[in-house]
């Protein structure tokens, strides 16, 4: 197998772009990391190892999650398979982005693949769809997104949630609205559209039936499936 | 097995958190870098992607109130018009703050 020499430079002025490009999203990041700091100290983690946590894993959802298995003891395995099934979409993210990734010298590819979340993936899979290689938002995104995370929560374990009400605004679905308005941004072929309606129902099923935090990860392989058997025609 | 949630206790399980989510940052990618990218497989990627951001919605939008449905149907509705994202999501969350004022407990 032949080794391409990695051909893809990141740029630093286009990862400074992307950093301010994602900062109204972050805002509101900010606001979830409020909300994660103010519960976290609620299940009694203490300041410094709720800010760890957020600092190291990155990962909202997961880490709601881990606290509602915290207690004076949290059964080990359990927690890891909580945190593995929520985060199992960051396997597919990662793997949709590597005909990009791999023209990234390995170093680097690994370095930004540690700020991956689902927002700046987002917006790195629509650019693509839409014909723009798109690594810089991954890092400047990513690093906007991370530190949006930590502030939020520092917010809120030093001074409880910002808000008392938050859904109360609307703000519980912004990540919602933003990937939805992510998706149907992209380019929307007969295709696009089948493997759509494949990923909705996957997922439903899933939903219903089968293990909790499951039906991101079949859905999105189920819409996959419909991209292996039925392939886009190249433009001649 | 547990472990008590001691200062130690919870170092670890964090260092256990992170090592599971950095195990499915990198996983992707490194099981990719074995995968030989034929036409099909990347049909498979492409489609897979936007199919995450689906598998993500629906079922948001099956367990959300009518607030977290109304904010959906107003993000795709002014997309799909304007194409512009920024205003779009400020239409969803306007949805459902003004779904959740005038139809409170729906």
């Amino acid at each position: 197998m032949a080794t391409l020499s990695p051909s893809y430079q990141l740029q630093p002025a286009r990862v400074r772009a992307e950093f301010i490009r994602l900062m109204p999203i972050a805002l509101f990041v900010v606001a979830f990391g409020a909300a994660f700091g103010l519960a976290a100290v609620q299940a009694g983690l203490t300041p410094a190892q709720a800010l760890l946590m957020s600092t190291t894993v990155f990962a909202g959802a997961s880490q709601f999650a881990a606290l509602d298995m915290w207690g004076s003891t949290v059964a080990l395995v359990p927690l890891m398979a909580v945190v593995f099934a929520i985060n199992s979409r960051h396997l597919l993210m990662g793997a949709s982005l590597y005909p990009m990734l791999k023209e990234l010298p390995a170093t680097q590819r690994y370095g930004i693949l540690l700020v991956l979340t689902d927002a700046n993936w987002a917006v790195a899979a629509q650019d693509y769809q839409n014909g723009q290689r798109n690594l810089e938002v991954i890092l400047g995104g990513g690093l906007v997104l991370w530190l949006a995370w930590l502030l939020g929560t520092a917010v809120g374990v030093y001074f409880g949630g910002l808000l008392q009400q938050p859904e109360a605004l609307g703000l519980d679905m912004v990540l919602g609205c933003f990937l939805l308005a992510m998706a149907l941004g992209g380019k929307k072929s007969p295709r696009v559209l089948v493997a759509w309606g494949v990923s909705a129902a996957a997922a439903m099923v899933a939903y219903r039936w089968l293990p909790p935090h499951t039906h991101v990860v079949v859905g999105a392989l189920a819409g996959g499936v419909v991209g292996y058997f039925w392939l886009e025609q190249k433009p001649a | 097995m547990s472990i008590e949630t001691s200062t130690l206790g919870t170092l670890v399980l964090i260092a256990v958190m992170t090592g599971v989510t950095l195990l499915t940052r990198y996983g992707g990618v490194f099981l990719m870098s074995f995968v030989r990218i034929s036409p099909r497989i990347e049909s498979f990627i492409n489609a897979m992607a936007s199919s995450v951001l689906i598998a993500i919605i629906v079922p948001m939008a099956y367990e959300g109130d009518l607030g977290a449905r109304v904010a959906l149907l107003a993000t795709a509705g002014v997309i799909l018009v304007t194409r512009k994202p920024l205003p779009a999501i400020a239409a969803g969350l306007a949805a459902a703050a003004a779904c959740r004022y005038l139809i409170p407990g729906a």
